[in-house]
Parts: structure tokens; sequence; C-alpha cells
């Protein structure tokens, strides 16, 4: 997620160069996409037979529902809030789309990444503002990435064990502002002022100050392990995998016009508009924009200069954003009226070399969350990835189709398998709705969940990579009608 | 020496990978008719761009040989002669090396001076040809581009080089006595401006791929690459063929330019540069510099200053001739023949010629975190060894384990190390009091005070915990290991470590084997050592082993030189000026007075009169005032922290008068000072060979220079005798004989070599 402070100038080389063909995208018809609507037909009239993954003895947990605030390019329409006004938006309109009162919730946990220093805990901060009784305790979980996700499984493992029926589970980011900090130097120097009793001791700390000390020091651009952002680590999986920038060009391009087509046809139901104090209302997500092969081949690498892959048009941008789900236990959903969108079943955290396979995670965790799950790649109807960029969904969908890489790296005996790209984030995915590093969980399962039901499959498989060399995936099962 | 060391990074790969590149070759090509034919070189054509890809075969590296040369020279002809192509790309598919250098075989076959001006003179015309070629040429260079690798480089157009660890790219040559012979002292001051040019050449250093695209060296850097659907080192070779084709491509149409935008540091430089009286004070300011360290041992440097200067004020055809005659020349001098020589003895010495162990050492322990004790500990927790560190005292162990921790820091300032890297190498170091782990350990390294009875306790103790397959092995300096083995359940796992002062610093280990040591046993401390990044010599145990033992009758005549009235400074500067890194005097307060009189004593009273000479009460008078060298801050000289110059200790006068001994005129002079010295420790190398405690010369040689600071443009003891003539130091020996009888009797092995001037301790 790193790479994107980075990519603040990018953004606004893009804007400039990527003209909004809108129009023209509604006519285009994408070459690597040939027949998509045909075979969403056709999945819509499967009859079902597969089995449920219900477990005995374990409580059957649901997704009620969720929803999103629009995702928006950091600096736009949010860019005065603060992260918990983003995830108090997203709960309100959580609580406005389920109805649920607020005394049932037991728990709510949010994931979110850079954390607003005033509101650490925003959870709590937002869950107060949002109208929660102040019985109702709230906590926030970090996990890059994959923050959301973990506050979702860690309410499957709340309602699992018993101790709550009724979670709230979200994520928040807000990339338009980030704490920007004063140089160590200066902080400890402000530190012992403070502890200064004197005039002459605090004469004596401030004549140690130099200018060099007024230097910012920002948020972690790279990964802390290895120094290397992450756009970097992207570029060189993709050449690790030699994926070409046309492949890398065409996937972006594949991703923003099935977005568009998902927003024109209404499909992103889980979007929830949000009336900005002192602004519009924002109805929906403003990164989407299909180019063209043209225009996207004309931007310069982001990351290795001159001759590497990854670029603004095909990279996840900064994004604005929160998301909230509603979890129960079933019984419960059923016991107050619910009709439930969907299960949350087995899901899977990995973890793996932060160096040379950062951005591998689905790739791992995907052959195991089927494992456990008793399923195979063909049983899954519906797959939703994380696509923090092009050149890591196809690393990804690469490392899957090898046996070498399963042999020598997964201990396989042999290859995981490729998804079929026809079942694969058919509503558009990161590289183009946004990704809020703190919130792009839960719009992987609503997604998912919201897709099985439109298109009538059984069985999702949600997937994200994280960075620390970290991964997530998840099953989940639509809800039977 | 940055060659041996980019040599020895190779190991790690195996023979199967390099397959695997040329399958890969065969598929892509459209036209691979030559494929066959040649044996170093393969190549063929990608659209406009020809890529040649040089592999020698059943080598671990590249090296510029005849063959090597003649081929190239043909596949450039039809690459200039093709009509087809348009540009080249040359790359080496061999894991970890571009071109190591040129062929030292081919130089050492060589008899004359002029032969080595032609080799040097046909390298010179092909690169210059390469240098002129019309069609861009774009040299891709994934790890060591050394010496003839590296002027091969800078005569292509276009340099990209992968930012791997293993990418080095430098002029060793210097340190071979020689200088660059095809070219480079004329194209690198060129390429990189001057200053930066003479410190490659001068100094040999090796520079890493970052830093060379910042000095202009490289045009650009490709990231080494993660695993993908093949093995990693085979596809960012493959990854780096790519991105050179698109920028051979690329110049060939122009589209890039090989110039590239200089900063203003440089242009004022090179405006500087451009006026004769500058450049006049640079080179006298450099010669001096070269001087003052060289102290004149050392021909090629100055030669070198020469070459670059007449290329400069004379114009490159005069540079050029310069440059072949001068190679030839000095590939010629007994400087070179012995730091040649040096360079062999230090690839055989990395080498494990006892095999592989039956277990590889995994978990290691070390007694004692003193000096050594924490040096151990740090050389091995940055190889990833697991390593237990035990000592006695909380502030003992907590020091110990500070050193170690400065240590990796020092590296994070540097920037050879990630803060990170630091963390994690630090994570390998477990200190402890106790005995706890050392169950499982593989190898234990004592590490505690030259004390017998103390070492004996040491090893009862960590015998009654560790498994029967444990090493353990004794650091010491000057204790026989048999007498400590003695009270060993298990003798043929107890061996000898001896580590050198500091060890992060000093490349080598003395590996002392007794009688009952099983050869699996010096197999396992042999495979430590080479993983701890040293160089190996093998020896039997005996009084001193074999580096203390040459020591020794040294030190013994460093003092005798003292009583007899010469100065501390003089006789440090009469040692230096013979090649010694440290001053006599000067070497034995780093090394500690109280040591240097406990191996005398010891020492002397095995080999009796052969080891007299001063006595031993200077030492014991010393040691009675406190002066026990730097670590106490007073010895021959005072010692003060932050004070660079440092003065002598004017308390040891009178020591020094109250045994005061007579000086003989005739064998004092400042030469015969200098020989009493190195005779004697010659004297006693040769000995060890003759009495078998050192196996090889070589390794007598490397444990002379490596591990006690034996000049090294004399090559070792052993280089010293054949290049010197063995009669000519019998001679000397006989001289000093008369004056001081037995301490200079030449050894029958050394005799032997007078009597017959056919016989070589290196043929």
């Amino acid at each position: 997620m790193n790479q994107n402070f980075r990519m603040i100038s990018l953004l606004t080389y893009t804007l400039k160069n990527l003209p909004n063909t809108s129009k023209w995208a509604l006519r285009f018809c994408m070459r690597p996409l040939s027949s998509s609507s045909q075979l969403q037909a056709a999945a819509a009239s499967q009859t079902k037979s597969k089995k449920t993954l219900a477990k005995p003895n374990i409580r059957n947990i649901v997704v009620v529902d969720g929803v999103r605030t629009p995702f928006l390019l950091s600096g736009t329409s949010y860019k005065d809030l603060m992260p918990h006004d983003l995830a108090r938006a997203a709960l309100s309109g959580l609580l406005h789309r389920t109805s649920v009162p607020k005394d049932v919730v037991d728990y709510i946990i949010f994931g979110t990444v850079i954390q607003e220093v005033k509101t650490s805990n925003v959870a709590r901060e937002a869950a107060l503002g949002a109208g929660f009784s102040d019985k109702t305790p709230a906590h926030t979980v970090t996990m890059a990435c994959i923050s959301s996700n973990q506050a979702m499984t860690t309410a499957v493992g709340l309602i699992a064990s018993g101790q709550c029926d009724v979670v709230v589970a979200g994520g928040v980011e807000l990339m338009s502002d980030i704490p920007i900090r004063h140089s160590r130097k200066m902080r400890k120097m402000m530190l012992d002022l403070n502890k200064a009793k004197t005039l002459a001791q605090r004469l004596s700390i401030i004549s140690k100050f130099r200018l060099n000390f007024l230097s910012p020091e920002l948020p972690a651009v790279s990964e802390f392990s290895t120094s290397e952002t992450m756009g970097h680590s992207a570029d060189r999986l993709a050449a690790a995998f030699a994926i070409s920038r046309e492949e890398q060009d065409e996937y972006a391009l594949r991703s923003h016009s099935l977005a568009k087509k998902a927003q024109d046809e209404g499909l992103l139901s889980d979007v929830v508009p949000f009336k900005v104090p002192g602004r519009d209302t924002v109805t929906q997500d403003n990164g989407i924009r299909p180019s063209s092969l043209d225009q996207m081949a004309k931007l310069k690498p982001a990351f290795i200069k001159p001759y590497g892959t990854v670029t603004a048009a095909n990279s996840s941008f900064l994004t604005d954003g929160a998301s909230a789900v509603l979890i129960m236990a079933e019984e419960k959903a059923l016991a107050m009226g619910y009709k439930p969108k969907a299960y949350l079943r087995d899901f899977m955290y990995v973890s793996q070399d932060p160096k040379d396979q950062l951005l591998l995670g689905p790739t791992y965790a995907t052959p195991k969350v089927l494992e456990k799950a008793g399923l195979t790649m063909n049983d899954i109807d519906v797959f939703e990835f994380h696509e923090a960029f092009s050149g890591q969904i196809l690393a990804n969908l690469k490392a899957m189709d090898s046996d070498w890489f399963a042999q020598n790296y997964m201990g396989r005996k042999a290859k995981v398998g490729l998804p079929p790209l026809e079942k694969f984030n058919n509503w558009g995915g990161s590289l183009s709705l946004g990704h809020p590093f703190g919130a792009t969980g839960c719009r992987l399962v609503m997604a998912a969940a919201n897709r099985l039901r439109k298109e009538g499959g059984q069985y999702g498989l949600v997937a994200a990579c994280a960075a620390g060399g970290q991964g997530h995936a998840m099953i989940v099962e639509a809800y039977p009608k | 020496m940055v060659a041996s060391r980019a040599i020895g990074s190779l190991r790690r790969f195996t023979a199967s990978q390099t397959l695997g590149c040329r399958g890969y070759i065969c598929r892509n090509f459209t036209r691979s008719s030559a494929l066959l034919t040649r044996t170093h070189i393969n190549y063929g054509v990608r659209g406009d761009v020809a890529v040649i890809r040089i592999n020698s075969p059943n080598s671990k590296v590249n090296t510029l040989s005849q063959e090597l040369h003649s081929e190239f020279m043909e596949v450039m002809n039809e690459v200039w002669s093709s009509s087809q192509i348009r540009s080249a790309v040359l790359i080496s598919t061999k894991p970890g090396c571009f071109i190591a250098g040129a062929d030292l075989n081919m130089l050492n076959s060589c008899t004359t001076s002029q032969e080595v001006t032609q080799i040097s003179q046909e390298a010179q015309k092909m690169f210059e040809k390469l240098e002129k070629s019309t069609k861009p040429v774009v040299a891709a260079i994934n790890g060591s581009c050394l010496g003839g690798g590296l002027e091969l480089a800078i005569s292509c157009q276009y340099r990209i080089a992968t930012k791997d660890k293993k990418t080095v790219l430098g002029s060793p040559e210097v340190l071979l006595g020689i200088l660059p012979g095809a070219g480079a002292t004329q194209r690198l001051p060129k390429m990189v401006g001057r200053p930066a040019a003479f410190d490659m050449m001068l100094t040999g250093r090796g520079i890493r791929a970052d830093r060379a695209k910042k000095m202009g060296l490289v045009d650009q850097l490709v990231e080494p690459l993660g695993p993908g659907v093949k093995p990693p080192e085979e596809r960012t070779i493959e990854y780096l063929e790519e991105v050179a084709i698109t920028f051979a491509k690329g110049l060939a149409d122009k589209k890039i330019t090989p110039k590239r935008d200089k900063g203003l540091v440089e242009k004022l430089t090179s405006y500087a540069l451009s006026i004769p009286f500058v450049r006049q004070q640079i080179y006298k300011k450099v010669e001096e510099k070269v001087r003052k360290q060289t102290k004149g041992l050392y021909p090629a440097p100055l030669k070198i200053i020469d070459v670059v200067k007449t290329g400069i004020e004379q114009g490159s055809t005069a540079g050029y001739l310069s440059e072949s005659q001068t190679f030839g020349e000095l590939a010629m001098t007994k400087e070179s023949k012995a730091l040649m020589g040096l360079y062999r003895g230090q690839t055989q010495c990395k080498k494990n010629k006892f095999g592989a162990p039956q277990k590889e050492v995994k978990q290691l322990a070390v007694v004692g975190a003193g000096l050594m004790g924490a040096g151990i500990a740090q050389v091995s927790v940055d190889k990833g060894l697991q390593t237990i560190l035990k000592d006695t005292t909380l502030p003992a162990l907590g020091r110990g384990q500070q050193q170690v921790f400065k240590g990796l820091n020092d590296k994070v300032k540097k920037k050879t190390l990630t803060s990170f890297e630091r963390d994690a190498m630090f994570s390998n170091l477990i200190g402890q009091l106790d005995y706890r782990g050392f169950e499982k350990a593989d190898m234990v390294i004592e590490a505690v005070f030259e004390d017998l009875n103390l070492k004996h306790r040491v090893l009862k103790e960590a015998e009654a915990v560790i498994p029967d397959h444990c090493v353990f092995a004794s650091n010491t300096s000057a204790l026989p290991i048999g007498e400590i083995a003695t009270v060993s359940k298990r003798p043929e796992k107890v061996i000898g470590m001896h580590y050198f002062s500091p060890v992060d610093k000093m490349q080598l280990l003395e590996i002392i084997t007794t009688e009952k040591t099983s050869k699996d046993t010096t197999a396992s401390a042999v495979d430590v050592g080479l993983r701890q990044g040293k160089v190996i010599i093998v020896v039997k145990d005996g009084p001193g082993f074999y580096t203390t033992r040459c020591l020794t009758p040294m030190m013994s005549e460093v003092i005798r030189i003292l009583q007899e009235g010469v100065g501390p400074k003089n006789l440090d500067s009469l040692t230096t000026s013979f090649g010694f890194p440290v001053g006599a005097a000067t070497l034995v307060d780093e090394g500690g007075v109280d040591v240097a009189k406990h191996v005398a004593e010891n020492l002397g009273k095995m080999f009796g009169e052969r080891f007299a000479g001063g006595s031993l009460e200077v030492l014991m008078q010393m040691i009675s005032k406190g002066f026990l060298g730097r670590k106490s801050g007073k010895g021959f000289y005072i010692y003060q922290e932050g004070v660079k110059n440092k003065n002598l200790n004017s308390d040891m006068d009178s020591i020094l008068a109250s045994l005061k001994m007579p000086s003989q005129p005739d064998v004092s002079s400042d030469e015969d000072i200098q020989y009493r010295l190195v005779t004697r420790f010659v004297n006693e190398a040769i000995l060890c060979l003759q009495e078998g405690v050192l196996a090889t010369p070589a390794e007598g040689d490397i444990g002379a220079v490596f591990g006690l600071g034996f000049p090294p443009c004399l090559g070792g003891p052993f280089h010293f005798v054949d290049l010197y003539g063995a009669q000519k130091i019998v001679d000397r020996l006989r001289k000093y004989e008369t004056a001081y009888e037995k301490q200079f009797t030449p050894c029958q092995l050394l005799v032997d070599h007078a009597n017959n001037p056919n016989k070589k301790f290196y043929q």
C-alpha cells in the first residue's frame, strides 16, 4: 500500500494524461474479455447441487448486509474530513440499510492502516459519533491491506466462540491527510523542553537547535524490513513472472471497463451516498476511468525508471473510503427476521518472504483455504481478488498456474490451478474502484456476496495480499434464497 | 583481494542452473547455427540485435583467455559484417560472473616481458575496435566484472548492471602487482574522472553496482528478481538480457544517447583538470600519497600513475603504448610474482580439502565473551549461524554482546547492512551464563584466558553437556592442543582454532590438529571457518603451532635489538619500510606485553637456545610497571583516547638502559637489523615445513602474510626464499650465526635449497 504516497504526484499526472473517455468507453469492447456477459448468464443458470460448508458444533456465521461510502481519489471531496468521519458515514449507512437496533450490536471492530494519532482507536470514535450505544465496546486492528479482513475474521472468532452474537466489522482509510511528524531530534528537543524547569535549562536545550530538526518525517514509504517500496516490488514481481507492460495495461483496462459497466448497471449496491459537510452528496466512486491502451502506453514507468512496467495507470491509486458489514450468528439473524446475504466460512492467513514474494499472498492462501474447506477451484463461482497492481494480479495468476513455482516454493506436488478469468473480479477491482487500504476487505466480501446473489453461484473466494508479505483468503457461501 | 572474494562467492551455484539457461537460449533464438561451433561464446540474433553470450565450460568463472578472445573477435566480425544486425548485447550466462578478469595462467606462462606486452597489445586492439564500433554494443553485467572484464565492459558503448550483491566492478590488477593492460588506464579516467579512476586502479577496490551507477561507470541498473516460474538467478539474467536488448535497440535507433549528464562537481573538476598546473599538482599529490603508503616496495601503483599521465599529457597512442610496455615489465617483477603466488595460495586456502563434514554445524556455542570470543560470535551470526555466547558474569557477557552489536552496527553506518538485517543477524546470538542449550550444539569454541587449568575445566564442563558428535575447538595462540585434550573423553573431537585479533578484520584462521583429531572433526572446523569467511591453514599440533612459533624468534630479536640501543621508533620504521604493515615495537604493544612474555617464556622452554635473544627480563619489568601495551595505555608508546600521534613512553628508557646489551657493529646496519628479524622468521617457517607442522609452503605463506603481516610484496617466507634465492638467505644467516650462534643456524631444508638452485618451494 505504501507505494501510494509516492503516487500522489503520479496521480495528478494520470488525471491530466488520461482524458475522461467514459462515453467512448461505454461502446468500448475489450479484447481480453471475450464474452463475459454470456458466461455470466450461464453461471446463473447452474444447478445448485454443491454441499454446504456448515460444520457440526460450530455456529453458522452470516453477513446480514454491508455498505461502503463511495471510494474517492484522495484529495477530492473527502479531503477535509478526518478518518472517523468517513468511518461514521459507513456505520450510519449500515444502520440505515439494515435497520439494526443499535443496542443489539455487541461489538464493533474497524481496520485501518495509517492511523490518525488523535483517533488511534478510530472504531470507538466513529461508533460514538454514529450514535451507537456507549455500552458497545470497539477496537481497531491493523494488518496493512487486509486490515478489514482481519476485522471481519475477528468478528467471526467472537461469534463462533460464543462471546458475541452481533458484531459490526469495517475499515477506513483517509489518504488525503496523513500524520506527518516532526523529526526525532525535534521531538526529543520538544519533550526535553517540556521537562526543563528553569530558564537556563530551557535555553541550553534551545541552543542545541539546528535547522535540520525541522525536516519532517513522513509515514514509511517503503517496506520496513526491506526498504523497498511496494510499487518497486510489484515491478520486480512482474518482471520475475515475465509479464509485459501490455498485459498489465490490458488487465487494468479490463478492471476499469468492468467497474464502469457495473457502476452503470447499478450493480455496486453496497455503495451508500454520503453527504459531505459543506459539499455535495457523493453518490459514486470517482476513480473509474476506462481509457485506451494507446493512452495508457504513453505513461512513463512510476517506479523502475526508465524501463519498468508498473505505471500509474496499472496500479491502484490513493483512495479515501470506509466500509462496514453486519455480521451475526445465523440463528440470531433469523430470530431478528433478517434474510442474510451470505455465510462467512473458512478463512486463512499466510505470510512469506517480504522481499521477493511481497504480493504473492493470494497464491499461497487460495489452495490452503480451498483444502481447508474441502473445495476445489472448480467449486468456486465467484472470485474477488484484491488488485494492488495489474502486475501483481497477473503474477499471482501465473504463479498459481505454475508447477515449478508450486513445487519449489509452496511445497506442493502440482500447481494450484488458474481461476477462470470470466469469474474473476467481474465488477471491477481495487485498480478501478479504488483501494482505501483499511476498507478494501469488506468491499471484497460484499462484492462476492452480491455477485453470488446476482450471478447465482454458491461459493465465492476472496483473496488479498498485504504489506509485510502477508496474505488472506476466505470462502463466502451464498445464503440460500 | 577483491577478485578472490568474487570468485569465492560463486560456489553456491550449481551447474544444472547454467544448463537450464542454455535451453532457454535455444528456444528463443531465430538463428542459432553458430551455437555448437564455439565453446566459450554462443551467439544469436533477436530482431536486429545480436546477443552474444559468454559461458566458459568447466569453470565457475569466465576469464579472458586466448580462446575466449579469439572467439569473441570472430563473433564481433560477424556482427560488424552482417547487414541484418544493427546493435549487440554482450552478456554472460554464468551465474554470478560477467568476466572475472584475465586468465592468470596465460600471464604466468609468459617468460619475457615482450610476450606479456604482446598479449596486452592484442587486447588493446580488440577493445579499440569495439570502442569504435558503429553498431552500439551494450554490456549486460551480472556478477563480478573485474580486471579485463571491466576493460571489456568500458570499451562497449553502454553498460547495464544488476544491482546484485555479487555484481562488483573493479580493477584489482594492482593487488597482483600489475596494471590494467587492456586500455583501462586510458579509458577509465575519461569515463569516471581522474580522481575516481586513480582510486579504483590504485586500491583495486571493488565497486558495487549502485555506486558504479553514481560514478558513471554503468548507465543503467537492473534489480535482481525473486522467484517466478523459474529459478531467480536464471530469470534475472534473462531479464537483464531483455532490458539490454531494448536499450541496444534504443541506441541503434538513436532514441537513447550514451552520454550522461555530468553533475556540477564533476564539471568543475573536469574544468580544473584542464589546467596543466592543477593536473601536475594532482599527480604530485597522488604520487606522494602512494609513495608514503607503499614505501617504494610496490612498483605497480607509481607505474599506473605514470601510464595515466602519459595518456593524458601525450595523447592516447603514447598512453596505450606505455600501458602495454609497463604491463609487460610489471608482470616480470618479483613483487608481481609474489603477489600472484599469494593470490593462488589464498584461493587454495579457501577450499575444504578435507571434504564436507558428516554433519553441518548449525548450532555453535562460544565460551568466553572476551575480545576473541565476541569476535568469533560476530563473524558467525552475520553468516546466519545460530550462536550461543557464554561467559561467567553478566558484565563480561554484556561487554561481549555489545561488541557484536557494535561490529554489526558499524556496517549499518557504512550502509553495507540495513538496520533490519542487523537486527535479524543479532537475533542469531544468544547470550547466557550457563550451559543451557549446549546439548544441541554441533560445535563449541572456547575462547577463555590462556590458562591450561581453566581450559581443562571448560572442556570438562562442556563435555558433560554436549552431544557425542559435537566438536570442541580451542582458540589459543600457543597452548598445545594435545595438552588441552588430555582431559577429554573423546580427544578425536578436540581441535584447535586459532583466530587472529580483531577477528572480524583478520582473514586468517589457523586450525590445529593433534594426532588424535579425526578427519571429520577437521572437515567440520574448516567448514565453519570457511563459512565465517576465513582463509584457512591447517597445521599440526606443537608448541606455538605455526604462526606463533614463527613470530616468537623474531620477537626475541626485536627485544634484543631494543636492548642493543635501537629506539622503538627507529625499529618501527625499519620494519615498516621492509614491508611489514605494523612496526615491530608497536606490534608488541598491540598484542599485549603480558601475552608476548607468556608466549616467549613457554616457547623458550620448549625450543631452548634457538629462541633466545633478547632477555625476558625486559618484558617482565614492563609488566611489573603496568606497561602492558595499548590495552593498559602504556607500552613502548603512550596511548591516549582520541590522540592520533602516539608518543614514546619515556619510562621505558630506564628499563632498556638497565638491561642494555652491547651491539655488534658488523651486524647492526639498518639492513642487517631488518634481515636479522626476517631471516629468523623465515628460517623458523621453513623448519615448520621440514618438521611437518606445515603441510604445504602455500599455507606457510598465507599464514605468515594474513596472520602475522609478513610483507605481502615478498609473498610470504617461502616465496621470499624462491624469489630472493635460498643461497643469499643462508649467507645472511651464516653471517649472523657467527655473531649470535645457534639462533641463526639455517635449518636443513633451507640448506638443501641453497645447495640445489633448481629446488624451489613453488615449481
